[in-house]
């Protein structure tokens, strides 16, 4: 057998050998949950690796990966590592132009691709590709009249003949795999510019799985659900690479629609999600209590109380009372427990979330019902690990210490510095981005502003370039005012300006879900996002949350100049197909501002209303208009004084 | 389900001289035009023009005053509704026909309710038969709903759905009693531009997978030119064109009638 277990198709044949009936993967399909054991995965990923050998793939060459979470693109990833070669996931949900842009720039020639829809996009991409020669498909349906594209089926008969043509062949392969050759490229989410193709080892991904894993003890009986777009690298450390790692096994949604009903039915051990998602949870949560009997409202409510006095401190090993213990007791039987149950969280050992700032209320209630919710900072860069919260030392508002063998450096200029084994090897044909990135000393700039805190933790304010300061010099971080913001389920997404400016404003996108269903519950008619964001009841629900954060920022003598004097509720969703967001929902600040000029200037210019016309594009790639007359309205904001009686 | 392919066979549907009239209305006169198997064929017209009594007569809901209609080779005044469904005849409607309360997954049952031979008795015990029959139907119930991409629902009631889903749910459960000939009174009306594309794919994904012919009234000219075979064209009860899509859309007579009066 391979030697040493430095590379993931090493680890995948250790797993045949060692557990070879243990479930590696699991797909719902047709309203069933089928599973591969890691015998039945290592076979099958054998077959496939020999189908792209005889189809002409080669070491060092990418392999394209376009779909949802489906067990073959997995194996499909394995199967190309297997070869020497490289995948490259990409996000499934960007249309075909965007395609054209990461398929060039990784020079792909071989492509895995899950069904009709995905397909059509990349034969629409395919004349401005020259270097692609090779689609694979994985769902048949509606391909049936499609030329010159193979099916995933057939690719593996093609490898098992070619296996017995060639018997030591693949062995060879897997043996002449290095630690230190590029085991995935992940493009970043292209906040500024144009995406980059981040080329890691495996090395750096297998240091990043063994650290998360000692650090919070996974073992191969955790089970987790994979449904984050494979192109993210949080889904590459979590449902891959720590996969293979340790051997445990990852389950495949139905659908993406479907996510909810099969986190309850697996009831994951180990789980992770951006912010977004447990917000969503809990205003569904929320929304079904509204609509629930008087009695359970009112358990619900006396002891969702209980909870947030004494559930977190109990996670924490921290000394409660006897009474609040007892209470939290039957709580746990009444509530607690339930509701664990219907979130599909009963199982939970261990949650993350990352990527974007998570509001303080949403992250206790989660800890407080006995979820150990926890937050990590990382990047594609870095495998997606740099810091974690241990357990029993949580805190709200840092992103915890430094991972296992990882350093932490604060630069002069406050930006956040990281080395370790976890590093990116470089960005693909980018040795400038890369020389910009990589310090002389090793360290990655991470272009995050944050500090230590009195105990070591980390905290992050925000981009480092994002940071500016007011036209009185007071400090402006633009996201720190939008998380705080966004932490109110009715908003959605914030944009704020002020940098060279005397005061802050800021553009606002209401939550169609949580302010739609308010709406309802006030008998309030609307049509729509446009004429919903425009209601005056609308405004002054909006109004209350914004004077709401200027109350709180009025505190901090350092942020108490960057209230919001006035705002707007933008007539249309930001949205990445119409380049306002990146693929994983951050807003492109520097877009906005110019495509939206004339609102800027009416919330400086002191105008009331304005009118605005917006191209939007659709799904299919068409594009309509969207015209508004937007009001522009004040907010209060607070002096130090007021602000103390207000708190 | 019958084997897939889209290879357009013969004849299997042919109306010949239908007139229906309501006392003194007249809906339709002397309507004659066929349907090929595995083919998309479209009704269209200006409101009014008699398209869902065409397909109302197809399927035996009314009852023409003269003519004959010919399926599977077999002549006919009239057609009556069960004798349709068991010959493989199912519809959707224009209006939505579900049962609000029942679950997606128990809406779709109901299309497999012919292929169920249990009593009631042996259904109500959940036994022998019973069972293996409701593991089977089930079976294929899940297909349809894979196929048709509405697994996130399927435990949810038909009445908190929106209008799209509630017309894809339509089509499910028509398509639950594996039709070979499938008619859809307007499947794509009063839905949006993404809505209406998801349709199309699904309407000629079920013709390519399954083989299934279909006609279908549509008043979104654009849907119908892009996925029709062939188009037959009323007008106040009459037919003015049939024929290809190219060929309906240079017929003066339709170009006047429905598209408007060129200047």
């Amino acid at each position: 057998m391979a030697g040493t277990l430095d590379t993931f198709p090493r680890l995948m044949l250790e797993h045949a050998r060692v557990r070879p009936d243990h479930p590696a993967t699991r797909e719902k399909d047709l309203g069933i949950w089928q599973s591969w054991t890691w015998r039945e995965v290592a076979d099958e990923v054998r077959a496939l690796a020999c189908g792209l050998a005889s189809q002409g793939f080669r070491r060092g060459m990418h392999l394209a990966i376009i779909g949802d979470n489906r067990p073959r693109l997995y194996w499909s990833m394995l199967a190309a590592q297997c070869l020497g070669g490289v995948p490259v996931p990409m996000y499934q949900d960007a249309p075909a132009v965007e395609f054209v842009y990461v398929l060039n720039d990784a020079e792909i020639v071989f492509a895995m691709v899950e069904d009709q829809e995905q397909v059509d996009k990349v034969l629409e991409a395919r004349p401005q590709v020259p270097t692609l020669q090779r689609i694979f498909y994985d769902d048949p349906r509606g391909l049936r009249h499609y030329d010159g594209i193979v099916s995933y089926e057939r690719l593996v008969e093609l490898g098992r003949a070619f296996d017995r043509e060639h018997p030591g062949f693949f062995d060879g392969e897997v043996a002449q795999g290095r630690s230190d050759d590029v085991s995935v490229m992940l493009y970043t989410s292209g906040t500024t510019g144009k995406p980059k193709g981040v080329r890691a080892t495996h090395a750096a991904f297998l240091a990043a799985s063994r650290g998360g894993t000692e650090f919070d003890r996974l073992d191969p009986s955790d089970s987790v659900l994979s449904y984050l777009p494979m192109a993210w690298v949080g889904d590459h450390l979590f449902s891959f690479a720590q996969w293979v790692y340790v051997g445990f096994t990852i389950n495949c949604p139905e659908s993406g629609d479907t996510v909810m009903t099969d986190l309850r039915e697996i009831g994951p051990t180990y789980y992770f999600a951006p912010p977004r998602v447990f917000e969503n949870l809990l205003t569904q949560v929320m929304i079904r209590m509204e609509d629930a009997g008087r009695l359970k409202r009112w358990i619900f409510h006396r002891f969702m109380a209980v909870a947030r006095r004494c559930g977190a401190e109990l996670l924490d090993g921290r000394p409660v009372g006897a009474g609040d213990r007892m209470l939290y007791a039957i709580g746990d039987l009444l509530v607690y427990g339930p509701l664990r149950n219907v979130l599909g969280m009963s199982r939970i050992r261990v949650a993350y979330t990352a990527g974007a700032a998570i509001g303080p209320d949403l992250f206790r209630f989660y800890r407080s019902i006995g979820v150990n919710l926890k937050q990590l900072y990382g990047s594609t860069e870095t495998c997606a690990y740099c810091c974690l919260q241990p357990d029993r030392a949580v805190k709200l508002d840092t992103v915890g210490l430094p991972a296992p063998g990882v350093e932490v450096r604060i630069g002069d200029n406050g930006e956040v510095l990281v080395r370790g084994a976890m590093l990116l090897k470089e960005y693909y044909r980018r040795p400038d981005a890369t020389a910009e990135a990589i310090d002389a000393d090793g360290y990655f700039h991470t272009g995050d502003a944050g500090y230590f805190d009195a105990d070591g933790h980390l905290k992050i304010i925000d981009r480092a370039k994002d940071v500016g300061a007011l036209a009185g010099g007071a400090m402006f971080a633009p996201n720190y005012l939008e998380n705080k913001l966004k932490f109110f389920p009715h908003i959605r997404e914030a944009v704020a300006f002020g940098h060279g400016r005397d005061r802050v404003c800021a553009f606002i996108n209401i939550d169609i879900g949580s302010v739609g269903n308010w709406a309802e519950r006030r008998g309030l008619p609307y049509s729509g996002y446009t004429d919903l964001a425009a209601k005056p009841e609308v405004y002054a629900l909006i109004r209350e949350c914004v004077e709401q954060v200027n109350a709180e920022l009025a505190q901090d003598p350092a942020l108490a100049a960057s209230q919001v004097h006035r705002f707007l509720i933008l007539h249309k969703e930001l949205d990445p197909d119409d380049d306002e967001l990146t693929r994983t929902r951050k807003v492109r600040r520097g877009f906005v501002a110019e495509k939206y000029a004339v609102l800027i200037d009416a919330l400086y210019g002191g105008k009331t209303v304005q009118h605005i016309e917006t191209q939007v594009k659709f799904e299919d790639g068409r594009s309509g208009m969207v015209a508004a007359d937007l009001v522009v309205a004040d907010a209060r904001t607070f002096g130090p004084d007021v602000a103390k009686r207000a708190a | 389900m019958s084997g897939g392919g889209r290879r357009i066979g013969e004849v299997i549907l042919r109306l010949e001289g239908i007139s229906l009239s309501f006392g003194g209305v007249k809906a339709l006169s002397d309507i004659s035009f066929d349907v090929r198997e595995h083919e998309i064929r479209a009704i269209i017209g200006p409101n009014g023009a008699g398209k869902s009594s065409m397909l109302n007569v197809i399927n035996g809901v009314y009852r023409p005053q003269q003519g004959t209609i010919t399926f599977h080779g077999e002549t006919r005044r009239d057609m009556v509704p069960h004798q349709a469904a068991m010959q493989g005849i199912a519809r959707t409607f224009q209006n939505i026909a579900l049962f609000k309360g029942m679950s997606v997954l128990d809406n779709i049952m109901t299309g497999r309710n012919l292929r169920m031979k249990a009593t009631i008795l042996e259904q109500a015990i959940h036994f022998g038969r019973a069972r293996r029959e409701e593991l089977a139907n089930r079976a294929k119930v899940e297909e349809i709903i894979d196929f048709l991409e509405i697994q996130h629902i399927r435990r949810t009631p038909v009445g908190r759905l929106p209008y799209g889903l509630m017309k894809r749910v339509e089509l499910a459960r028509a398509l639950a009693a594996e039709p070979t000939l499938l008619l859809l009174d307007e499947p794509m009306a009063g839905m949006n531009v993404e809505e209406k594309q998801d349709m199309c794919r699904f309407v000629l994904d079920v013709n390519e997978q399954y083989g299934t012919t279909i006609v279908l009234i549509e008043h979104d000219m654009g849907v119908v030119m892009d996925i029709s075979d062939r188009v037959v064209v009323l007008d106040y009860g009459r037919k003015i064109g049939d024929g290809t899509p190219d060929v309906v859309r240079a017929n003066q007579a339709v170009i006047d009638a429905y598209l408007g009066v060129a200047h």
